[in-house]
């Protein structure tokens, strides 16, 4: 059969799955001039050609679940079906989000543990799971800090500070909350150069976002230092969550001198990345923030848990969505947090340092180039391919599409941008010895196959469901929605 | 240890590798002058058994009967394939489909997805979600504000009765950069224009049906609009699109932007979330788009292929000029809807669509016949209808909770205070004809005895 | 080495500028063509509006990355190259001739003639790759 099939190639006219259809209900006292003339374009298939269609499309994936993930900044560790089946009873998921907090306490009750745990690892003073994700979450952090400038009669502060090697959603962000952005420049060894911060920083500065470990994967040693610059400008530490994975249960944001910080719970909190979402990204915030936090929160007021909304943060900055946040996936973080427990929370860092630490060396072994050698791996580590580059022209981007050919999914390539060539590495904890020791069999087999025939990662991927597919052609003749092939034909010029 | 693998002998020869004594030599570079974590707030790790002992126990407390709550978030069946599907571990468990050669399975349901959505709401393109309806109307808002280039006005005119929660949010999520959204008036339950002449709006946001469950007049709305060189901004229930007019068609020249959230197709109500939101546009605005947006391609061997694509918007390449800052997004509910559509598919979801709406009308006639209540604003509605209680709307959820498990709808002057009396029931394709009547004897007793002052 | 013209004049964001008959063409130079790749979209502006020396004009968009084009004087935008709606990779092809990107009445000649030379932007292209 032609695997290039869409679910619309295999509709048929007036083929339906009988068992799902419910019966026609009358809309005759609908005035015609607010129904539909024209026929979207659904599929009519049986319910096996729809079920065969995506299980076979499903078997087109990597996924954590069939494969190594060492996407640097992803934390891509396994995602406990325990959580899943926890957050997929039925009194979670058919509770409607406007039901009475008294037929709610199930729910409520997890998510007030959930910020209670979360406030502990982060070592801040109070949490809100109101954001969707983490780019929500930096978000609800910036207006807090807006928020709580406003307080203080000092609106004028209209600049963010992020390093040039930061995440793009820092910068993002910074303008979605109306701010300026100013960059500070990172030094050869990774770390923040702290002359040219002292440089940026003023009576402008609202705020300075970092992630700690830093995005070159080197844990930012003059944190103290610039906690007490930024401070004493006056403005606040943002800390970007994404590479929490790395201290959890070791340090605490709130002990490095951090205002206020998001978690990924899809990262560090093992919730599922359902190619590309749903996350969760709450906030964490110390004392001076707690007033600005995005409700709904809950709270407990007499022996039972509670909404906490305007009337009890009236200076919040608001809601982040039309109900509570994605509350199924929260459930699921707190199903992880649960069952890792205190001990087995203070080995999430232990053990996903130690496996970067042994990746890295092993791979220093094999001859690969380690971005930063004279540093600690942390949760993750940079390589640089640009020796290999030069020699044999091959490129990070060939490595990568090669890699998937021994079923591991890509690194992260090309980011932080000053790093030529690299790959971002981050094992995890829940990956075995055995299976790092396959990543560097891959790596060193690759890298002969660069000298003797590198044609086997130029034209990578071979075994995969498509070669390599052209980008350039994607972005010039925009096709981004099926048709008809009798239209499309009448569409060619 | 949960979820670690490692062997005594795993650790000891991987520290030798390194050529450390103990792991808290790798934490070296950490200041000493930070404190180390302390846990104490952590309980103590318990097993997967007991785990779901302790959730179980609070899933059960919050079961409750039947729902005739809509206000957002509707009960509807959802195809036992749906999410045996979607829960595969290959839709589950990946991450974003940047290596698109290992993600041809996620990126063609997206390219499927858009298709569907575009078709649905009679627009050009879709992206591939954003997270709710209320974020998805703030994106919205942001995109007009980009795309209108006739005015400079940063005022957004919402129009009728749209979503207060939806307006909530995108309150949050815009004020940061200027934007000012103005509500136009209420009190028939559906729009009224009450702008001064020459006043400039950047863009109009209108709902259909609304948020009372009203069909609004939106190719007069739509047109207005344009006489005003102001945007328009539809917000719709994607379910109710298989039967009503959709966005595209919306007056001569349809909405310029359309958001909207996708619980109803196939997505559990789960509190709220995670669901998904989406946005569909006209082609010319196809760069102001936030999100992921899914291309079709060939690849080397001149295969169709799928790839995310038109990725210079996106905050990891434009960073401070980003459209948005977003970049996790809700696809594995996007998955789940496109299963969802595809099962139930055109037949099933224009049905879904009219049971819904036969359902709740068997359900208004037959409450307004008892003349205990009445309909509080004039039709027509769709799937949700508020009704005039005379007595407060609240106390009556409440004594139908507690009694007879049932949720009753939404008390209205939760979200607007002159509306105390007026509760907004739905009732989905799930409702069947027993239950109906027994909600509708129970609410009215319950107004009835609240009448007699008990 | 990337080609640099000898009687066009240059930006040190790597426009280029052309004096033709009082009007001033403007592109992109051959070193950034060849640093963004394969270009896949050019936001044009808009015909008639006034802009300033190092004002943020048009958008030039490859696959992996999207570029600013700041006009190199002042002036008011007097005619826009309609052909690259169509056909964006003239940009890549031809970046000194049928891939040019605007023209721009200036407000003052004098300010074309302070632009960079071919050789003042070799060198200035050489000492940023240094910088890498």
């Amino acid at each position: 059969m032609d695997n290039n099939q869409t679910i619309f190639d295999i509709s048929r006219p007036n083929r339906f799955a009988g068992a799902q259809i419910p019966e026609m209900g009358s809309l005759s006292d609908i005035p015609l001039h607010f129904l539909r003339d024209s026929s979207p374009c659904l599929p009519e298939v049986s319910e096996i050609q729809a079920i065969r269609h995506y299980t076979n499309l499903s078997h087109q994936n990597f996924a954590i679940d069939r494969n190594f993930y060492p996407l640097g900044s992803c934390t891509m560790k396994y995602n406990p079906r325990g959580a899943h089946r926890a957050a997929n009873q039925p009194g979670f998921l058919n509770r409607h989000p406007l039901t009475s907090v008294e037929t709610s306490q199930g729910v409520l009750q997890c998510l007030f543990e959930l910020q209670e745990i979360l406030t502990n690892v982060t070592g801040m003073d109070a949490v809100s799971l109101a954001p969707m994700a983490g780019a929500q979450g930096e978000l609800a952090g910036l207006l807090m800090i807006r928020a709580y400038h406003e307080s203080q009669g000092e609106a004028h502060r209209d600049e963010i500070i992020v390093p040039t090697a930061a995440h793009g959603t820092n910068p993002a962000t910074a303008t979605m909350s109306g701010y300026k952005v100013a960059e500070t420049k990172v030094g050869a060894d990774g770390d923040v150069d702290l002359e040219h911060l002292k440089q940026v920083v003023g009576p402008q500065t609202a705020g300075i976002m970092l992630t700690n470990p830093s995005t070159c994967a080197v844990f930012e040693r003059q944190i103290v230092e610039i906690s007490k610059l930024v401070h004493d400008a006056g403005g606040l530490l943002y800390y970007d969550g994404a590479n929490l994975n790395a201290i959890l249960g070791k340090v605490c944001p709130g002990d490095m001198g951090f205002d206020v910080l998001h978690l990924n719970l899809h990262k560090t909190f093992a919730t599922p990345h359902g190619g590309g979402g749903p996350g969760a990204g709450p906030v964490a915030v110390n004392g001076r923030l707690v007033p600005f936090l995005p409700i709904p929160i809950v709270g407990q007021r007499n022996n039972q848990f509670e909404w906490f909304g305007s009337d009890e943060i009236p200076n919040s900055i608001g809601t982040m969505s039309a109900f509570m946040g994605n509350t199924g996936i929260l459930i699921r973080a707190l199903s992880y947090a649960l069952m890792l427990g205190r001990e087995g929370m203070i080995r999430v860092a232990e053990y996903a340092t130690l496996n970067a630490n042994y990746l890295a060396k092993e791979l220093e072994k094999a001859g690969f180039k380690l971005a930063y050698p004279d540093r600690k791996a942390t949760h993750e580590f940079l390589i640089t391919l640009s020796d290999e580059t030069a020699k044999f022209g091959i490129r990070a981007m060939d490595f990568a599409k090669r890699l998937l050919d021994f079923d591991i999914h890509a690194p992260t390539t090309y980011f932080p941008l000053l790093v030529p060539e690299c790959f971002l590495i981050e094992p995890t904890e829940t990956e075995s010895k055995e299976q790092l020791d396959a990543f560097v069999h891959a790596m060193s087999t690759m890298r002969m196959e660069a000298q003797t025939n590198p044609r086997q990662l130029l034209d990578a991927p071979h075994h995969q469901y498509r070669k390599r597919l052209d980008e350039v052609k994607a972005a010039r003749e925009l096709d981004l929605t099926w048709q008809p092939k009798s239209k499309k034909t009448a569409q060619t010029k | 240890m949960p979820f670690i693998p490692h062997t005594r002998d795993d650790v000891s020869a991987m520290l030798q590798s390194i050529g450390v004594s103990n792991v808290e030599e790798l934490f070296s570079e950490i200041p000493s002058s930070i404190d180390r974590a302390d846990l104490s707030a952590v309980p103590r790790g318990v097993t997967e058994m007991e785990m779901l002992r302790v959730l179980s126990e609070r899933a059960k407390k919050d079961e409750v009967g039947p729902c005739f709550i809509g206000a957002g978030s509707y009960d509807h069946h959802i195809p036992a394939a749906v999410w045996d599907l979607a829960s595969r571990g290959e839709f589950l468990t990946p991450y974003t489909p940047y290596q698109a050669e290992a993600s041809q399975g996620t990126l063609q349901v997206l390219y499927e997805f858009q298709t569907m959505m575009s078709s649905l709401t009679a627009m050009d393109v879709a992206n591939a979600s954003v997270y709710d309806g209320g974020s998805g109307l703030a994106e919205a808002i942001l995109m007009a504000v980009r795309c209108n280039r006739r005015n400079q006005s940063k005022k957004i005119l919402i129009c009728g009765a749209v979503n207060p929660f939806y307006i909530q949010a995108a309150n949050t999520l815009v004020r940061g950069q200027g934007i000012e959204l103005v509500q136009g008036d209420l009190s028939n339950g559906t729009y009224a224009i009450d702008l001064s002449e020459g006043e400039e709006v950047c863009a109009v946001v209108v709902q259909q049906p609304n948020f009372f469950g009203l069909l609004e007049d939106v190719d007069e709305i739509c047109d207005w609009a344009r006489t005003k060189n102001a945007m328009v901004v539809a917000v719709v229930n994607p379910m109710t699109l298989a039967v009503l007019k959709p966005p595209g068609e919306w007056g001569a020249e349809g909405a310029d932007i359309c958001s909207g959230d996708g619980q109803p197709l196939g997505v559990p109500m789960s509190s709220g979330g995670p669901s998904f939101g989406f946005l569909c546009t006209k082609l010319q605005h196809v760069r102001q788009l936030p999100g992921r947006i899914v291309g079709r391609t060939t690849d080397r061997a001149g295969s169709l292929g799928y790839t995310l694509t038109l990725q210079a918007r996106e905050q990891h390449i434009r960073r401070a000029k980003a459209t948005s800052n977003i970049c996790t997004n809700q696809g594995l509910l996007v998955t789940a809807a496109t299963i969802y559509m595809s099962i139930v598919g055109l037949r099933g979801l224009g049905n879904v669509a009219s049971t819904c709406h036969s359902n709740t009308k068997y359900l208004v006639d037959k409450l307004c016949k008892s003349g205990l209540v009445k309909k509080t604003f004039v039709e027509p509605f769709f799937h949700e209808c508020a009704l005039d209680l005379s007595c407060d709307a609240q106390i009556v959820c409440d004594m139908l909770l507690r009694q007879e498990k049932i949720l009753a709808g939404y008390a209205l002057g939760r979200s607007f205070p002159e509306f105390q009396s007026s509760l907004l029931i739905c009732a989905t394709e799930r409702r069947t004809q027993a239950e109906m009547d027994r909600f509708s004897e129970t609410l009215l007793n319950a107004c009835m005895s609240l009448a007699r002052g008990q | 080495m990337s080609d640099t013209p000898s009687e066009l004049k240059y930006t040190k964001t790597h426009e280029w500028a052309r004096l033709d008959d009082g009007t001033v063409v403007v592109g992109i130079s051959d070193y950034a063509q060849d640093a963004l790749g394969d270009v896949v979209f050019v936001e044009l502006p808009v015909v008639g509006d006034d802009v300033k020396e190092g004002e943020e004009v048009a958008v030039v968009e490859s696959v992996k990355a999207a570029s600013d084009i700041y006009s190199p004087i002042s002036g008011s935008i007097s005619q826009v190259n309609e052909l690259l709606d169509e056909q964006p990779e003239l940009l890549n092809s031809d970046p000194y001739g049928e891939g040019w990107i605007f023209t721009i009445s200036p407000t003052d000649s004098d300010d074309y003639e302070e632009l960079l030379d071919s050789n003042g932007y070799d060198e200035f292209c050489s000492s940023e790759e240094h910088e890498n």
